[in-house]
């Protein structure tokens, strides 16, 4: 019988839920690196028991972790204990490999690009400098190579499993760079889809600049934001400088996006050349998450929020918005949902769906719930009320 | 040996319980100290100090004999009792958050 994997990121470590396909009974493992936050987890398509995870701190920086079991062992890639004089000794130890965690902007002649400036809070121009990486997005091919999006804004990849990682320099190197701006999260580089048809493509998201586009494997970069009206930017069809929250897109139709930005759910047709509105009757386009059903690829959900200073949901009930029509056409969804007093948030990378038949909907909260859904979205019962604030969460399928 | 009191997450990094005892070349300096710490568990590389710019983390502060060593030049000696091994060096994540 087929089961699913929750991949679970928090403000305090992560978290694994289990099931088998009924998902009804549940199991919690956790938490991995207990007292950091763990922005994301994603598993790789081609070997599921090798999962990565970003696990960071104000304190002492990125980590990358990585399993290859599915998630009970971990180890930081490349950063084996040297073995020898248990004591250690800085003249007879080998040559340390611990790279996992090294993100350095590539400014090498080579192939690297100048470390520019780009917008800051007020105006003025600030320098790159690496935070954290806020997602990982493993290959479809390859459990080895994995894509990951950090902030301030850039585009990394490894491919000896996360030992190191290289920054794909095009992208923050775009001529546009300068006009980046960082959105209230810090300027992240927070969505990454790959296209399994086409290797050379890969989609972005950046807050708060815009959506990209290679077609190059990332040597190359062009903005797709046409379409996009931004009302709070000086410009409010700027080539970049849109707060874009989150894309997603089905696997049977690379070339159409769904997008939420800050304000406005978008959709593109061309592959991102241009977008427009799919709001239609929602009670707010306000919203971090936007995903796709497994098996129906007009069918999307979003989570609406009040905002854009509450940024909770509005009158306090918490609904998920789905459309059967590739957007224009809303229905909340409610049951098993809390419908007053809540007031939670439900931020970018934290809903993912199964490939279940029927499709499984899964989402986490800020106030440390994660639903699931086993029936497209129509019933949602809590896989656990009281972790700490949900900040990612993936699904795995498992046969 | 020189004796370094690393933060609770960095010891569940490096997989140590307590003092971690060093052998480090002289002169013993902090930048030293460092090089040596990361060469011996090399996940912790980056943890204290900025893998791009070497410098100390900001939250990350550095105290030895009861004086805080945090804003020293990195190639300063370090005192003497830590290099006796009779006092050991403290790594600090500083007091934030919540």
């Amino acid at each position: 019988m087929s089961s699913v994997r929750v991949l679970v990121g928090t403000r305090k470590g992560a978290f694994i839920l289990t099931a088998d396909g009924r998902r009804k009974d549940w199991s919690v493992a956790g938490p991995h690196f207990a007292g950091w936050e763990v922005y994301h987890l994603k598993g790789s398509p081609a070997d599921p028991d090798r999962i990565y995870a970003s696990q960071s701190s104000g304190w002492f920086g990125q980590i990358i972790q990585r399993s290859s079991d599915g998630g009970r062992m971990w180890e930081q890639p490349g950063s084996d204990i040297p073995t020898g004089d248990p004591a250690g000794s800085s003249s007879e130890a080998p040559l340390p490999t611990g790279e996992s965690n090294r993100f350095v902007y590539d400014t090498s002649p080579g192939t690297g690009r100048p470390l520019t400036s780009h917008q800051w809070y007020d105006g003025s121009q600030h320098p790159w400098e690496f935070k954290r990486v806020w997602h990982i997005e493993p290959s479809p091919a390859d459990p080895d190579t994995a894509y990951a999006g950090v902030e301030d804004a850039a585009l990394f990849r490894t491919t000896d499993g996360g030992a190191s990682w290289h920054e794909l320099a095009g992208l923050r190197g775009h001529e546009s760079g300068p006009k980046w701006q960082p959105g209230a999260g810090g300027m992240c580089l927070h969505t990454i889809l790959l296209d399994p048809s086409d290797p050379g493509r890969i989609h972005v998201a950046v807050s708060a600049a815009g959506a990209f586009r290679t077609e190059d494997g990332g040597e190359t970069w062009r903005p797709i934001n046409r379409g996009l009206v931004s009302q709070y930017i000086p410009d409010p069809t700027a080539e970049v400088g849109h707060c874009v929250h989150c894309i997603a897109k089905h696997p049977s139709r690379p070339a159409t996006l769904y997008m939420q930005k800050h304000w406005d759910v978008m959709r593109s047709d061309d592959s991102g050349a241009s977008w427009r509105e799919v709001s239609g009757d929602l009670p707010s386009d306000f919203g971090f998450p936007i995903g796709v059903h497994a098996h129906e690829p007009e069918t999307i959900y979003v989570v609406p929020l009040k905002s854009d200073s509450e940024r909770y949901p509005p009158e306090g009930k918490l609904r998920v918005y789905r459309s059967r029509t590739g957007g224009d056409e809303w229905e909340p969804l409610t049951s098993g949902l809390p419908q007053k007093d809540c007031f939670v948030n439900v931020l970018r990378d934290a809903m993912a769906v199964d490939s279940l038949e029927p499709c499984g909907v899964y989402f986490g909260t800020t106030g440390g719930q994660v639903y699931v859904s086993e029936d497209d979205g129509d019933h949602w019962t809590p896989i656990v009320r009281d972790l700490p604030a949900v900040l990612s969460v993936e699904v795995q399928t498992l046969p | 040996m020189i004796r370094v009191v690393i933060p609770q997450h960095l010891r569940t990094l490096a997989g140590v319980d307590g003092e971690v005892a060093l052998a480090v070349a002289s002169p013993v300096t902090m930048t030293a100290l460092l090089d040596a710490l990361e060469q011996r568990y090399p996940m912790l590389r980056g943890t204290i100090r900025d893998h791009a710019t070497g410098r100390r983390r900001p939250l990350v502060r550095i105290f030895a004999c009861g004086e805080d060593l945090s804003h020293e030049r990195p190639d300063a000696p370090l005192p003497g009792a830590v290099v006796s091994g009779a006092e050991p060096v403290y790594v600090v994540g500083a007091i934030a958050g919540g």
